[in-house]
């Protein structure tokens, strides 16, 4: 039996990594989504997770995921405490992961934890007697991140069968990783653009479930027309050897409103934020535009998340 | 560690050719294992320095089935099934003979383990395994045809070349 999964079906002790989540189980968490996405606009009051507190624990800096899960358990009724940036660096003299999680978890009915170093998630969830949430370890896993863009898809566009082009630094974001293992449960048809260096690795396509989708590399010209979704990420500076040859790889991934002319006209952009030049602010007033519907969609996901963790029944 | 050259008796006509390590009354005989990696299985059983058993190692000796083989014998202990699986991680072809008195009492050949804890240490700086927490590492095993491989459970690292990491 797993340590993330309780008994029955969609029920989950934690939420660490998107690979331990069958398609009908991330279904049930976009159904859920779905049931809580007047709650999170206001419009409607739920308290169901009234009494309950939420620890937010984040050893490296984070706007709108911590904002977003304490937006979303407000909304639910439930309280915050949060461990600052002066209290993380107090932790770093000396205590351990695993203690600061125990400590945490007599304060708290569920931990969101982010952590620079991939597993924390995991070996915090051992150490846990609460639920862990896993808000990114890492250059390893960020599910709710992974959750939101499923739903977004899902409402925006349309997931199972799509034609989704991913765009920008494939090689190291881990949203994109973990986004390309949970849309291949889609049947969707993948296309990867991305500058030579910033491919994604051999291994992880070879490793990937291909029974019902399919995976090219190609241009965005090629595929303009015909895609569903694209999805574009930031090409980080910090991956090439100058600053030069960064700016030449970048400036050729700018999705400008010259590029769109040819585009579907339900096609969606997307985006995790925060951008810094990959679409030009001039394509945010166009249909196309759905990054800050994405950014807000992160409220019900993570609301329906808590709910299922803290048996909040909605 | 022990060796001593086959005797030229008329019945051992097949000793002739080749090194032998000596008998054991009792205890555990590792043959077939993959030729240089004998060293390595030591490792993995946690025998070494301030170890009590007697041990007898025969590296690179002529084997019919293999070429060449090494071969460990650990008198005076019969080590369990499990900590013998592990040796499968690096010599996927070892046999184990459990001796009693001069006689095989058992025979079987390793199966590799589904999960070790604290043997293959990650190579990924960045996973967790690899800091100050009070944390065991641990890899998940499964096989790729005839390959042993091993997978993180904390960072998902994969891991063909497993002798590399223990």
């Amino acid at each position: 039996m797993s340590i993330l999964k309780k008994e029955g079906v969609g029920r989950f002790k934690h939420l660490i990594s998107i690979d331990e989540l069958t398609k009908e189980d991330i279904i049930y968490i976009l159904r859920l989504a779905e049931k809580f996405e007047p709650i999170a606009k206001g419009k409607k009051v739920n308290k169901s997770l009234e009494g309950k507190i939420l620890a937010n624990l984040f050893f490296e800096p984070s706007t709108r995921t911590r904002m977003s899960f304490e937006a979303a358990m407000k909304r639910l009724g439930g309280d915050v405490i949060n461990m600052t940036a002066q209290e993380v660096s107090s932790v770093a003299k000396g205590e351990t992961l695993a203690d600061t999680i125990r400590v945490v978890g007599n304060y708290a009915d569920i931990i969101v934890l982010r952590h620079p170093l991939v597993g924390a998630a995991k070996f915090a969830a051992e150490n846990s007697i609460v639920p862990v949430v896993n808000a990114g370890d890492g250059a390893g896993q960020h599910p709710t991140q992974t959750l939101l863009d499923l739903y977004t898809m899902m409402k925006e566009a349309k997931l199972e069968g799509s034609k989704i082009a991913l765009m920008g630094d494939l090689k190291y974001s881990r949203t994109v990783h973990s986004l390309i293992k949970a849309l291949a449960l889609f049947n969707t048809t993948i296309y990867l653009i991305s500058p030579p260096m910033l491919r994604l690795s051999e291994e992880f396509i070879e490793g990937l479930d291909t029974k019902t989708s399919k995976v090219f590399e190609v241009s965005l010209e090629e595929v303009i027309d015909e895609i569903d979704v694209l999805y574009v990420t930031r090409i980080q500076k910090e991956r090439f050897p100058d600053e030069e040859e960064y700016r030449k790889v970048a400036g050729s991934y700018v999705i400008t409103l010259d590029l769109l002319r040819n585009t579907k006209e339900s096609m969606i952009i997307m985006h995790p934020l925060p951008r810094v030049n990959e679409i030009a602010t001039d394509v945010d007033k166009t249909r196309h535009a759905r990054y800050f519907e994405q950014a807000f969609y992160g409220v019900p996901i993570r609301m329906a998340i808590l709910s299922e963790l803290l048996d909040g029944n909605g | 560690m022990s060796m001593e050259k086959g005797t030229k008796d008329k019945g051992a006509k097949s000793d002739r050719k080749h090194l032998v390590v000596s008998k054991i009354k009792n205890g555990t005989v590792i043959d077939h294992i993959s030729p240089g990696m004998s060293p390595l299985v030591l490792k993995i059983l946690g025998i070494g320095p301030g170890s009590k058993e007697a041990v007898s190692m025969a590296m690179n000796v002529h084997s019919s089935k293999m070429g060449k083989k090494d071969i460990l014998k650990v008198e005076g202990k019969f080590i369990s099934d499990e900590e013998l699986n592990k040796i499968a991680l690096i010599a996927p072809e070892a046999t184990i003979n459990l001796v009693e008195n001069f006689e095989i009492t058992r025979k079987f050949r390793v199966e590799p383990p589904e999960v070790v804890e604290n043997i293959i240490k990650c190579p990924n700086q960045y996973c967790i395994s690899n800091s100050n927490e009070p944390i065991k590492s641990r890899f998940r095993i499964f096989t790729d045809g005839r390959k042993v491989v091993a997978k993180c459970d904390y960072c998902g690292k994969k891991l063909y070349s497993l002798q590399d990491y223990i």
